[in-house]
């Protein structure tokens, strides 16, 4: 079965298109973000409550509502999640911590604790058992914030040195680089977008990511800079265009087993890992789509760019050629 | 058998074995143990593929010690004294394989797997469990103070017309016939209001003098009214916690509620002498059993105790019973410690959690299987080999490393059977990319693997950085899916790239083929 072969798609002369496409993809995921003060952020990062129950009966969420400000947590958000009579409470620990003593009777000292109480006044009968609890207390979100900033800084540091070192020439590291930022900011987009939680499993999917993305333009570069070799006469466009096309089949197939072993998690996964399947998911998407629209794109762009600055030279003349310290 | 090098077959071989021997524990304990064998082999369970938290069901704490009493030499060792003790009181409470280690300067992580009641452990481990007895000052002494306090609260707010805003909010004070003996009771509805009082005047030591105001633990209903008894205790701290020698739950310790639990201290044979010298020369006055400034019961001395025993009695349940004697038992933290991070996980989303894993993993691998065989045929076979044995060096590599399995780990071995496929996609393609160009089969299966190999290298590389910075900056479960994803990485360039390599070897060598089957 071989479908893609001897493709010969004009990308290269179709990047402004791509350029579009993505250019305002990139303004609507940071429109968003701006209009939301940045990603929603998870309790991991901002501190708080959450937890996460299960009850044996179906119930009225405007009852759960109104049993958790009888106790005197009006601001605590009720989402019904999966397929079971279950709920998410997110609650400030503040409020929690406050209101225990004085509000509930006794020392309740876990938010869970909270709920059970307020369920048991306000919906007698209907049982309810704890599926999981996180509570973060401010420092450590701050931390944990700080930590994750730290390790994208580095991630990407290192992914630059590692490019930068395999195909010399500034070109295509930053290039790459470029896409990467691409991919990361319009998962982050598509989440701002879907009001989605950002949490630290979905900071992980997010540096999975970033590494995927490069695996995928590595995989182009590669053969960029074997075509380069062997047709030295070529124009610099038309070897990466070619390059492109040999190797869309690969892309596409490893986009489509990878993407198949995602929604396997994300559809049946079940609710702690879906965050991180969906935003794979889109990353997946978006990486697969800027190894081919975008990051050879750019390095084209960039060396005509480069080309028409250095007046009196042909186009295309010059090339950079990745010279690798190890041949392929 | 032409064709392979015999070191190459030796050593697949040797791989395949250690694999296997790193495997066998795990599968011998999840899959052919009873409950009961498993709890009872400690050796086996040290060399198998650990559950983490999230699979398990449990605990997952961090403490926060508080050092701002303690100069800064002292730190270090007071925190391990804290963990020490900690260690102590959790192992006695009889969890199993409790994880208690230090973490920076001043935190303390702490993993309890299989845990159900939150709130026990909360005062397992949360508790300073600081136990005082102390004398109560009598009512002549208490009313003093509580003018002092009236008089310092009315002078704040002068145009106010309450000239006693303390003792205003006292429903009884000293009164036994209502059964409060020594303190005030106070009203539910106004005891934050006490407490903002007398928040308001702590600074003022002179006011207290050598009397500190500890609430009772419990509620006590009198009349038809609910409220909370404030005792009015000496500073001085007659014998101290660290002269408990031992602590015991009991059942037979209240006569007013027979079975009812309740905890049994002995002293240390100081602490005995102490307690028998206090007791006779208090004998009528109320003796208070302090834990942690909280006032568990006051009851009147009748006659000189020699036995060196006094009990706690009070409304407990079992629970909080045995929780209490074990934190006695095992002895006061020396700084006070606060939950600063807590996630905890119900053995039912732990169950559900493994059962939905499974699941999307047979279906990715399902999935993937049949793509490969679909997509390359013959060669398809090859490949999905080689996913095969992906996996199972994996879950050796896993093993060997004594790892932790958590979600996000499973959902990192998923990963890798979606990106597994990538190696055999690039290497493939490029063999019908020469087949293509007229290449014989033997020269288009070379030149795939050569031109390939560096591709693949390449971009697995980049995938693990990204891997090891996730393990490096991740906590717990992310660092289980930093764990898998690297060893699935390792994994797939040795099966995908020597192993099918072989294959095709041995296939090649065998007979002439004119065509390939991919």
């Amino acid at each position: 079965m071989q479908i893609l072969v001897n493709t010969n798609f004009d990308f290269m002369g179709k990047r402004r298109w791509a350029y579009l496409v993505s250019g305002m993809a990139t303004l609507i995921s940071i429109g968003s973000l701006v209009l939301h003060g940045g990603p929603r952020l998870s309790i991991d990062f901002t501190g708080g409550s959450f937890v996460e129950v299960r009850f044996d009966q179906p119930v009225n969420i405007a009852d759960l509502r109104s049993a958790m400000e009888e106790v005197r947590l009006p601001s605590a958000e009720i989402q019904k999640v999966g397929t079971e009579n279950d709920y998410i409470v997110r609650m400030n620990e503040e409020e929690v911590a406050k209101l225990s003593r004085e509000a509930l009777g006794k020392e309740i000292s876990d938010p869970f604790g909270v709920i059970q109480h307020a369920v048991g006044k306000r919906m007698p009968g209907v049982g309810v058992s704890l599926r999981r609890q996180e509570t973060v207390g401010p420092k450590i979100g701050g931390e944990l914030r700080n930590q994750s900033i730290k390790a994208v800084l580095v991630a990407l540091v290192l992914l630059l040195i590692y490019i930068g070192f395999r195909f010399p020439g500034l070109s295509y590291a930053v290039c790459a680089v470029v896409a990467l930022f691409h991919d990361v900011i319009l998962t982050l987009g598509v989440f701002s977008l879907l009001d989605r939680e950002v949490s630290l499993t979905v900071l992980a999917a997010l540096l999975t990511i970033a590494g995927y993305s490069i695996n995928d333009t590595i995989v182009v570069y590669d053969r960029i800079r074997e075509e380069l070799k062997a047709h030295r006469r070529e124009p610099l466009e038309q070897v990466i265009n070619r390059s492109v096309n040999l190797t869309l089949s690969r892309t596409m197939l490893t986009g489509l087993t990878t993407i198949m072993a995602v929604c396997a998690l994300y559809f049946v996964g079940g609710t702690v890992i879906h965050d991180f399947a969906l935003a794979m998911l889109i990353g997946i998407l978006w990486g697969t789509y800027s190894s081919v629209f975008v990051a050879s794109s750019l390095v084209v762009s960039w060396e005509n760019w480069r080309q028409s600055r250095e007046p009196g030279r042909r186009r295309g003349a010059r090339r950079p050629t990745p010279e690798a310290a190890r041949s392929a | 058998m032409g064709g392979i090098a015999r070191w190459k077959l030796i050593l697949v071989l040797a791989v395949f074995a250690l694999g296997a021997y790193y495997l066998y524990p795990t599968y011998r304990y999840y899959f052919m143990l009873s409950p009961e064998e498993r709890a009872a082999d400690r050796d086996l369970r040290s060399k198998i593929i650990h559950l983490g938290l999230d699979l398990q069901g449990g605990m997952h704490v961090i403490l926060e010690a508080d050092l701002s009493q303690v100069p800064a030499e002292e730190a270090k060792d007071a925190l391990d004294r804290v963990v020490e003790i900690l260690r102590n009181r959790v192992d006695q409470f009889g969890v199993s394989e409790p994880v208690i280690q230090k973490q920076g300067e001043d935190r303390i992580l702490v993993d309890l797997a299989g845990v159900l009641s939150e709130e026990d452990v909360r005062d397992l481990i949360g508790k300073t469990a600081r136990l005082e007895f102390r004398m109560c000052k009598p009512a002549t002494v208490a009313s003093q103070v509580v003018d002092r306090l009236d008089r310092a609260l009315a002078a704040r707010t002068p145009d106010t017309t309450q000239a006693r805003p303390l003792s205003s909010k006292f429903a009884l004070f000293y009164n036994s016939q209502y059964g409060v003996p020594t303190g005030a009771f106070v009203t539910e509805a106004d005891i934050p209001a006490v407490n903002e009082l007398l928040k308001s005047l702590a600074a003022d030591s002179l006011l207290f003098g050598d009397t500190d105001l500890f609430w009772d633990h419990e509620t006590h209903t009198i009349g038809e009214v609910k409220g909370k008894i404030l005792h009015f205790v000496d500073k001085t701290i007659e014998i101290p916690g660290d002269q408990v020698a031992n602590a015991e739950r009991r059942f037979d310790l209240d006569y007013e509620r027979p079975n009812a639990p309740g905890v049994s201290i002995t002293f240390s044979n100081r602490g005995a002498t102490r307690f028998a010298q206090v007791t006779k020369a208090n004998v009528g006055n109320h003796l208070a059993i302090v834990l942690d400034n909280v006032v568990r019961s006051a009851p009147v001395i009748r006659e000189a105790i020699r036995g060196g025993r006094a009990s706690i009695t009070g409304s407990f349940t079992d629970q909080e019973s045995l929780v209490l004697a074990t934190v006695l038992r095992a002895g006061a933290l020396p700084l006070d410690v606060k939950i600063a991070e807590e996630r905890t996980v119900g053995p039912s989303l732990g169950r559900d959690s493994i059962e939905m894993g499974l699941k999307a993993g047979v279906l990715a691998t399902v999935g993937t299987v049949l793509f490969m065989l679909f997509w390359y045929k013959g060669s398809g076979v090859i490949a999905v080999v080689a996913l095969a044995l992906q996996m199972f060096l994996l879950l050796a590599g896993l093993a060997a490393l004594r790892g932790t399995l958590t979600l996000p780990g499973i959902a990192g071995i998923i990963l890798t059977i979606g990106m597994a496929v990538d190696a055999n996609v690039l290497i493939f393609e490029r063999i019908r990319e020469e087949l293509r160009n007229r290449k014989t089969v033997r020269a288009a299966i070379d030149a795939g693997y050569t031109r390939a190999f560096m591709t693949i290298f390449d971009s697995n590389l980049t995938t693990l950085i990204a891997a090891l910075v996730l393990f490096q900056y991740g906590t717990g479960p992310i660092k289980g899916f930093a764990v898998t994803l690297s060893i699935g990485l390792i994994a797939n360039m040795l099966s995908a790239v020597l192993v099918t390599r072989m294959i095709f070897d041995l296939i090649t060598s065998r007979r002439r083929l004119e065509r390939l089957s991919i």
